[in-house]
């Protein structure tokens, strides 16, 4: 297969950015988005010239480092896969392919593909969690747990933290994100003890760093690679007005 | 914003309830609903709270907007193609123009009864008859009343989203509703206005 | 436990501080006379954690709870991103939950018996009996492990033992083990009693005083070089399966910061047993970059088979049930599909090799579904599996619900690490390592469900008690200078030797150098090994050192963002790492685990085990740039169990 990218160049966080266009041969349909870009690396450096600078780790959906947006999709066209999962047969032969870093004040450009998700970490780092020491825990069984509260507590924590949410959003709004952690624990007795203040921790903290706000509109759940529900952003509602 | 916007649509069944009454051909009932409006005391106090909330509504809609802009300052060379509500994409456009709508509404009838604006406050039939049988009006009215439309289409459900009153059952049933509704009621409007432009 | 000194070397010999009295009580004993710091004076302490896995992440916020200073490094944009995250089936605890006769000893015995006795009884019982409390704190943290109606926590069975005892949360216990423990980690950041320095590469440990006192890292972004100096340095760095290049490791883990340590005096124990992993996706194209695991877990309801005539190129739901050869089944009667996973993973090269693998490759077997549907019915297994079943069809186009999966070995986990003692602590003075990094718990082969359970064991239950005993002598440091002319020098000779590798300006690609190392160490030193192979390997590996040191090239300059320049180095520790693997592995001339020597094996292709000559644990020590290295052993005693033929018949 034969592409035609355009990707987005930036050289550092100050730099200006621009699209450059890169032809590729010989792309098989059954390498990832992934590896089709190393191998266009492979032919920069080839060449000596500078890669396209993107992260990426576990290369199998779970990490939640890769992540950009291609032709107009966060993670590329296909829903519930990260762009690691990406295959090149869901592009056609001579496709021209956009490829743009995710867009939001909180993320800035690092370098082309790479931004600062950092933010996302701050969030957590502002509530997200159980305050329990280590080795202050009762025995595990001593506390019973409905079986479909535990089965809906898995299903939102299964956020991978890639961000792909606010690249989706209008208005890069993180509330699908934080709603996935808020629910786990809402839903959680574990979690229970500190429901009040852990929402309105993370949400003060969301608004804080400049995400947008929620209008409702579903582009993050219908880009979601791990498929995490609108139903989770208005438990995290329930959950903050209930916090008063 | 979904509590002021909520309380906004309960409004709009009585206004085309009324409204209802221009397809008389006696003028005296219209009329006297619009008298029984302006002056029941009652009334009064539902009708600042009305402002109130359309004030909220408005001020904070353009608020949260901005900084929903500011929250992405630079945007996608390719738009976004995300499977999503197009109409919430369109809720400050559509909010926008029926603002818009409102201020020439005032004119041609609120700003009469305060005495700011020339005309007859007692007959607003007539006043309300004359506009509809103008084509310029009309097509400015049908407009707006599509864009309520839309606006309400995502706005119904929206809000009680926004109000954590998501569930398994009722939702599919708010969405039903919010369909009728937005289909309905701008309809209805509109009904009347092509009725008295074309019929009358 | 007496150390033999093989060659003559300056070095004392060094003791594994494992306390006196019986198994049961070593760790009783030791946590209740072990020396202790009063808190105004951990307020004090700093300590570097490498690494935010399982492992490092509960480390670095148990020690953050105790009120250490800590610094919290990690080489990905934020610490949730670790490996550990991948992990699927589950997590081993002793619990007993299903009354079928589970204990801590009985989860001891697995793992030494797994392990092939080459494992150390002391750790291995410990880390069985922490189990238990690794599964009440995570619990408390939030974990939803999977529950069953009555609301109490769900067990399965996991390949290579009898009970149910293996935790999960359906294939993604890892993540949500790992979420938990990145949870209690932000929890003290938000304390201030953890910083965190993510995208940041530990490139090397400085020594003050022949103690480990601090690191150099590399910001990731700006590319300049950093001193970090504290008390004690805790590597928690994973494992080095990549290698092999194409692994189901992160494709950026690496083995640079323990390989540094190695250099700068820490033995390095077992580097040749690695564990290959029975069910990964097999490769589907020469441009893959690593492979993804299938969970161990499906062998529970997944029946493994290849066609029982060769060469059969029919699809699978064509071949009739009499024409397949369920070859585990048929081997190993007792445990079927369930044997552990070096006897798996060897079975399938065995079949593959005999022609008998299926696809396009004809490296792949199948495992297969269809009766665990027709049992059980598609509900129950889409709700044990659905999530592997996605993932399977996303990256393959093929619904394991209709046809059988096809899968196929892959270097995944390695057991051989940096030596520690009975305290984590390497020979090292102050350097300790947990998780993964370490040697000490898995012996020669892994179970399955005890690498989350050894990481989290570390460093939430044990690490944090025996730190202290060492710290306890380090409080007169008040601080730790970076100064001086130990963290100077470490720093110039990283930035050194990141300029060296930007001035080769050859003309290949890092990658393209760690592909063929890959293929080398695969192909000579993976699942079956020989010497004429591995000395083959050995000669390979060292050419392509010569040739990278010569062709490699890497664009821009090390004080900016460069991921060239990060593989490049990555690449470059491994070239050297992988003469110390092989020369490991022909050392041992048994077979023992993961580790199969064609020469020594039953007459039934079962591994042949030497406890007279070879019960010892392999710690390597540096002798210099390419010079052979010193071979410590470190002799097991059993007192507790008896040696046994591993037998899964």
């Amino acid at each position: 297969m034969h592409f035609t990218l355009k990707i987005w160049r930036q050289k550092n966080s100050l730099a200006r950015g621009s699209f450059e266009t890169y032809n590729l041969d010989d792309v098989s349909p059954e390498m990832s988005f992934l590896e089709m870009l190393d191998a266009l690396n492979k032919k920069l450096v080839e060449e000596d010239k500078d890669p396209v600078a993107f992260d990426s780790d576990c290369r199998e959906g779970i990490c939640g480092s890769c992540g950009m947006y291609i032709n107009g999709h966060p993670h590329g066209p296909v829903p519930a896969i990260t762009t690691c999962h990406l295959s090149m047969r869901y592009f056609r032969d001579s496709e021209t392919i956009w490829v743009e870093p995710w867009r939001a004040k909180p993320f800035p450009v690092i370098k082309d593909l790479i931004v600062d998700r950092s933010a996302l970490d701050k969030i957590q780092i502002a509530g997200g969690f159980v305050s329990v020491n280590t080795g202050a825990a009762p025995e595990a069984n001593s506390l019973p747990v409905n079986k479909e509260k535990a089965d809906e507590a898995f299903d939102s924590s299964i956020c991978i933290g890639c961000g792909a949410c606010v690249a989706a959003c209008k208005n890069a709004s993180a509330m699908l994100f934080v709603s996935a952690k808020v629910s786990q624990f809402a839903l959680l007795p574990q979690g229970r003890v500190e429901a009040r203040q852990r929402v309105r921790a993370m949400i003060e903290k969301m608004d804080e760093l400049g995400f947008g706000n929620c209008s409702n509109s579903g582009a993050c759940e219908a880009e979601c690679p791990k498929q995490i529900k609108l139903v989770s952003i208005a438990r995290l509602k329930r959950e903050y007005y209930k916090s008063y | 914003m979904a509590l002021a916007g909520l309380f906004l649509l309960l409004f709009l069944p009585v206004h085309l309830a009324i409204n209802l009454l221009l397809l008389k051909s006696d003028p005296e009932p219209f009329n006297k609903a619009a008298g029984f409006m302006a002056n029941f005391p009652v009334i009064k106090v539902i009708e600042i709270l009305l402002f109130a909330a359309l004030l909220i509504h408005i001020s904070y809609g353009f608020y949260i907007q901005i900084k929903n802009w500011l929250a992405r300052p630079v945007g996608y060379a390719i738009a976004t193609k995300s499977d999503t509500s197009p109409f919430s994409k369109f809720m400050i456009w559509t909010g926008s123009s029926i603002l818009l709508f409102l201020i020439l509404h005032f004119f041609n009838f609120f700003f009469i009864r305060l005495g700011l604006v020339e005309g007859n406050p007692e007959d607003f039939y007539s006043v309300a008859h004359n506009l509809f049988k103008i084509p310029l009006y009309n097509y400015i009215y049908l407009t707006c009343f599509i864009l309520l439309g839309l606006h309400l289409y995502h706005a119904f459900s929206s809000a009680f989203q926004t109000l954590g009153l998501n569930h398994r059952i009722w939702t599919p049933v708010v969405k039903t509703v919010a369909l009728l509704y937005s289909v309905v009621l701008p309809g209805g409007f509109a009904f009347i206005a092509i009725t008295i432009w074309l019929f009358r | 436990m007496a150390f033999q000194i093989d060659n003559l070397t300056t070095m004392e010999a060094f003791n594994t501080k494992i306390p006196d009295g019986p198994l049961f009580q070593k760790w009783t004993k030791y946590k209740s006379s072990v020396r202790l710091i009063n808190p105004a004076n951990r307020k004090k302490i700093e300590i570097i954690v490498v690494g935010t896995g399982l492992s490092g992440a509960s480390a670095a916020s148990a020690l953050g709870e105790l009120g250490y200073r800590v610094k919290s490094f990690c080489y990905q944009d934020s610490p949730r991103r670790a490996h550990s995250v991948a992990a699927q089936g589950g997590i081993n605890a002793a619990k007993n939950y299903r009354n079928d006769g589970d204990s801590v000893f009985r989860l001891f015995y697995d793992m030494i018996k797994g392990g092939d006795f080459r494992a150390r009884e002391a750790n291995v019982y410990r880390a069985a009996e922490v189990s238990n409390q690794v599964i009440d704190h995570f619990t408390a943290l939030g974990v939803p492990f999977a529950r069953d109606y009555g609301g109490t926590l769900d067990t399965r069975s996991f390949g290579g033992v009898q009970v149910s005892r293996t935790f999960y949360s359906k294939g993604q216990t890892g993540q949500q083990c790992l979420l938990g423990a990145y949870s209690s980690l932000n929890r003290q950041i938000s304390r201030g009693n953890v910083i965190m320095y993510p995208r940041r590469e530990v490139l090397d440990l400085v020594l003050v005083e022949g103690k480990a006192r601090g690191v150099i890292a590399r910001n990731l972004i700006t590319g300049e070089t950093e001193r970090h100096g504290a008390h004690a340095v805790v590597l928690a760095t994973g494992g080095y399966g990549t290698i092999y290049y194409l692994s189901t490791l992160a494709i950026n883990s690496n083995a640079s910061a323990a390989w540094k340590a190695y250099k700068k005096g820490a033995f390095f124990a077992n580097p040749s047993f690695i564990q290959i992993h029975p069910t990964s996706i097999p490769q589907l194209n020469k441009f893959q970059s690593k492979l993804t695991l299938m969970s161990e877990s499906l062998r529970n309801d997944g029946r493994i088979w290849v066609p029982a005539k060769k060469g059969d190129k029919r699809l699978a739901n064509d071949i009739p049930e009499e024409e397949r050869d369920y070859y585990l089944e048929r081997r190993y009667p007792a445990f079927g599909n369930l044997v552990p996973r070096d006897v798996a993973s060897r079975a399938a090269k065995e079949r593959c090799d005999a022609g008998y693998g299926v696809g396009d490759t004809g490296l792949a077997v199948y495992l297969d579904f269809r009766d665990a549907i027709k049992a059980r019915g598609i509900k129950t297994i889409q709700d044990r599996y659905g999530n592997l079943f996605d993932m399977y069809k996303t990256i393959t186009g093929i619904n394991p619900c209709e046809e059988p999966m096809r899968i196929y070995p892959a270097g995944h986990y390695t057991m051989g690490g940096l030596w520690v003692d009975y305290e984590l602590m390497t020979n090292i003075p102050g350097l300790y390592a947990i998780g993964e990094a370490n040697f000490s718990d898995h012996g020669a082969n892994r179970l399955g469900a005890s690498s989350l359970m050894q990481a989290a064991g570390d460093g939430y239950f044990i690490l944090p008690i025996t730190i202290g005993n060492y710290l306890v002598d380090e409080i007169k440091e008040l601080l730790i200078s970076t100064d001086s002319k130990e963290f100077a020098d470490a720093e110039k000779e990283v930035i050194g030797r990141l300029e060296k590798l930007l001035m080769i300006k050859g003309k290949q690609t890092a990658s393209s150098f760690h592909k063929r190392l890959g293929e080398i160490m695969w192909n000579y030193c993976g699942m079956i090994r020989n010497k004429k192979g591995l000395e083959k390997g050995l000669s390979l590996v060292r050419d392509l050192k010569d040739e990278f040191w010569k062709d490699l090239n890497v664009p821009g300059t090390y004080k900016e963002l460069n991921m060239e320049l990060e593989k490049a180095g990555r690449v470059a520790d491994y070239l050297d790492f992988a003469q110390l693997l092989i020369t490991d592995a022909l050392r041992r001339n048994e077979s023992c685990g993961a580790h199969f020597r064609e020469e020594y094996q039953t007459s039934e292709g079962e591994a042949l085990r030497n406890d007279e000559e070879y019960a010892y644990v392999a710690a390597w020590e540096y002798a210099g740039e390419d010079k052979e290295p010193v071979l410590h052993r470190e002799y097991l005693k059993y007192e507790e169990v008896e040696p046994k033929v591993r037998s899964y018949k």
